[in-house]
């Protein structure tokens, strides 16, 4: 029992350490269609070294909310994280009904996120929280239909029974087939949530357009590097849960982690490919982007009622 | 028909071959004129001899009529009746202190205390650090929200204040307020001496240096009787062409940018490089300064130079349409750029619209045939192949003018310019006496136009530039209308306006 959890914990930390990695596989892959070299696979770890090192600017109309804000975001996230199954491996901590709890952890974080935003009364600020909050609430209707329909599979409410063990949904159990309808669900909601396009733009500095990097414009310093490790965290999260999807299983435990990696480098790498050929969508055309995926869960549902026991 | 003077561009007349009309006639004459497809190209006030003066020039069919009047105390607004005068009549006011009545959007232009030492027309105190008493439109209601942006910006670009008025993400209102760099190049003009003048033009709008070259040297040439020879128009005018095609494949580059499109930005980036390294292979300056002078054109011109260019070009055609295709096929790109941003025809050309914007909205407007300069004439046009309005017809009007530049420099580089004839290096001689000369180019965002003004000793009495972007700034606000706030910049770089080139 103790080795388990000392072997969950390191899992929970391997990937923790190399999520800023995979940030930076997405810009070198965008840079390769972009016919540049450009910045190193490091450059996430440089970025937080940079900002750890300076100094936080606070603008005298704000309260400690606006300092408040990116702590709660990033514990947030890293909870979250250690309630999910790497690799098919039994997580840091799980209790029934624990989807339900890190959801509104999640939420929790947004709520800390949108008000410290507002806090600066900044009118772009204001804007981006509003986007935030509409898209993000349409996110959650996806993401709870999948849920819904994980626990209608398993008969039970853990991200671990859902993910981790010999009773794991994956493409080669016996409801796989559900999973063509819902990865891609889940992928959508991972774009919307992660402030990617075709949703967001990382990239732009056109303050008008943006959702999430507008709301963080006044953070600067530490704050800023917390709320970029908490989004590295986030990504991480998304990425973990449908290379778990996709993970095949009765291998050893090298093989398996092995696998495992290849399918979060590859969903990164998917993700920078997506945004070299795709452009963003106009913002009004955003909401129907995320009703897709709900579209998408909704038809799992529908199948999977056949295959419920 | 009306009282008006016609004129040729780069022609200079005496003064006093401009007819004076009293105002309520001058007011009548520029409206009738107005009305019936006329556009404005300049009205400016200024000084003769202890009077001032108001000289319009206006476009109508393919010919230039001038007209004057006395400078009135009061006058009756002529915005009132034709919204093609509202910037004019604005910066009339502030320059000369005369309110026109009945103005329907009195408002500072630039910020600054008038020549003529009248009562400030604003009411604005300028000893202080902001001066500016500006009532912005605004719009009442619990769901309505403002944004302002700027005047400093995330980007490099240039100051200017954006007000929108909004509800939700939809823009009922965008209000743009610029003069925050504000040079008084026009006054600075009149007193620079002949070999100051082009280092100052130069510097009135970067991205248009040579257009503005080119509009002060034919100016020059036309005062002083100086015939420029063949081989400099034609490398005045290739340079002019690669302007254009630096700023356009930059702006398709930005557009794609802005909707997230990163590959197709940073190739055009790449090719924008590759022309402004064309400009400093022929001038030895990126953006063509110290190019062209009156009367010559300070280019290293050479058979390694001339063999270079037409190399280069010869290299970069078929990458341009390559990545122009990648651009306009991708859907999502079009899904951005369709339908965005919309100004009609009408509305275009109520506010006279000019250049790429107006064209793309349907206005058939190009300098380069309706008033050919340099070697111009002996070229082929461009006719746009859509003119909806939107921002896909202005980003698609700069590919095909791109397309189009390219043919105009092959065409002129098949003969070697550098077998035509020698540098020659005349000194500027004076300036012909009381005469006015209004010189106009197709700069790469429009009509740009410079009317130099002399006095009896040939001294410069009044320097007038009127950069495109003076009359396309409110094409761009009314593209913002009933539009997403968010695809306001999109609309932006459709458009890049001139922000220190109004700024005068």
């Amino acid at each position: 029992m103790m080795k388990q959890f000392s072997g969950a914990v390191l899992l929970y930390c391997t990937a923790l350490v190399l999520a800023p990695f995979f940030m930076g596989v997405i810009l070198k892959v965008k840079a390769f269609f972009g016919g540049k070299k450009g910045p190193s696979l490091a450059i996430r770890y440089q970025t937080l070294a940079k900002l750890l090192r300076k100094g936080s600017v606070y603008s005298r109309s704000t309260t400690f909310i606006f300092k408040l804000g990116p702590l709660v975001s990033l514990a947030a996230s890293l909870t979250g994280l250690a309630f999910l199954p790497v690799a098919g491996q039994n997580p840091v901590f799980s209790f029934q009904g624990d989807i339900v709890f890190i959801w509104y952890l999640f939420g929790l974080a947004r709520f800390f996120t949108v008000t410290a935003a507002l806090d600066t009364a900044s009118p772009f600020e204001g804007m981006g929280a509003a986007r935030e909050v509409f898209f993000g609430f349409l996110a959650e209707a996806t993401i709870f239909l999948v849920f819904l329909q994980f626990a209608l599979l398993s008969g039970q409410y853990s991200l671990a029974s859902f993910l981790a063990g010999s009773k794991a949904i994956n493409i080669s159990s016996q409801a796989g087939f559900l999973l063509v309808l819902i990865i891609p669900a889940i992928f959508f909601v991972m774009l919307t949530e992660n402030a990617r396009v075709p949703v967001d733009d990382p990239a732009t500095h056109l303050e008008l357009t943006m959702i999430h990097e507008v709301m963080i414009l006044d953070h600067s310093g530490p704050d800023l590097a917390i709320i970029e490790a908490g989004v590295f965290a986030r990504m991480l999260f998304y990425a973990t849960f449908i290379a778990n999807l996709l993970l095949p299983r009765g291998y050893g435990l090298g093989t398996q982690i092995l696998l495992f990696s290849l399918l979060v480098l590859l969903l990164y790498i998917g993700i920078g490919v997506l945004e070299s050929i795709t452009a963003r969508l106009k913002m009004d055309q955003v909401p129907k982007f995320i009703l897709t995926s709900f579209a998408l869960a909704f038809f799992a549902i529908i199948l999977s009622l056949e295959v419920t026991p | 028909m009306y009282n008006f003077l016609q004129l040729q561009p780069a022609v200079p007349v005496k003064r006093w071959e401009i007819p004076v009309l009293p105002f309520l006639e001058f007011r009548q004459a520029l409206l009738d004129c107005a009305a019936e497809d006329g556009y404005v190209v300049h009205l400016f006030g200024y000084a003769e001899d202890e009077n001032l003066y108001m000289l319009a020039v206006m476009r109508r069919n393919n010919c230039l009529l001038a007209v004057r009047c006395r400078l009135p105390e009061t006058l009756a607004s002529l915005t009132a009746d034709n919204l093609k005068f509202h910037l004019f009549e604005r910066e009339l006011a502030e320059q000369f202190g005369i309110r026109p009545q009945g103005h329907p959007w009195m408002k500072s232009v630039r910020y600054h205390q008038n020549w003529v030492g009248r009562k400030d027309v604003f009411d604005n105190d300028y000893t202080l650090d902001i001066p500016g008493k500006y009532p912005y439109f605004q719009v009442q209601g619990d769901e309505i929200h403002e944004v302002a942006v700027g005047p400093v910006h995330a980007g490099i670009i240039e100051p200017g204040h954006f007000r929108f008025q909004c509800i939700g993400e939809k823009v009922l209102h965008l209000e743009i307020q610029l003069g925050y760099q504000h040079r008084d190049v026009e006054r600075l003009l009149v007193n620079s001496s002949p070999g100051r003048a082009p280092f100052i033009l130069e510097s009135v709008a970067g991205d248009t240096a040579v257009a503005n070259s080119v509009c002060h040297s034919q100016a020059v040439e036309a005062l002083t009787g100086t015939i420029s020879t063949d081989r400099d128009k034609r490398i005045r005018t290739i340079a002019m062409e690669l302007e254009r095609l630096a700023n356009h494949t930059g702006d398709l580059g930005a557009l794609a940018g802005d909707v997230a499109f990163a590959p197709v930005a940073a190739y055009f980036g790449r090719i924008r490089g590759e022309f402004l390294n064309l400009l400093m292979a022929l001038s030895g300056n990126r953006f063509g300064k110290g190019l062209v002078r009156p009367g010559r054109v300070l280019a290293t011109w050479n058979r390694a130079k001339f063999k270079e260019l037409t190399d280069k070009i010869t290299e970069l055609k078929p990458q341009i349409e390559e990545v122009s295709n990648l651009l306009f096929s991708a859907h999502s790109v079009l899904a951005r750029f369709e339908n965005c941003g919309i100004v009609s025809r009408e509305k275009a050309a109520a506010i006279g619209m000019v250049g790429f914007a107006g064209r793309a909205s349907g206005l058939d407007y190009d300098i380069r045939n309706a008033f050919p300069t340099e070697v111009y004439g002996s070229l082929p046009g461009v006719k746009p192949s859509y003119s909806r309005g939107d921002v896909f017809s202005r980003a698609w009007i700069r590919h095909e003018e791109i397309l189009h530049s390219l043919v105009c420099i092959q065409q002129l580089l098949e003969n070697d310019p550098a077998a035509s004839d020698s540098d020659q290096s005349g000194s500027p001689a004076r300036l012909a006496s009381d005469s006015v000369v209004v010189t106009m180019n197709e700069a790469w965002r429009g009509e740009l136009s410079h009317a130099v003004l002399t006095g009896d000793d040939g001294r410069v009495i009044r320097y007038k530039i009127k950069d495109p972007s003076f009359h396309n700034w409110t094409g761009l606000a009314l593209a913002m209308r009933n539009e997403g706030i968010s695809d306001f910049p999109l609309n932006n770089k459709s458009f890049n306006l001139s922000y220190c080139g109004v700024d005068l």
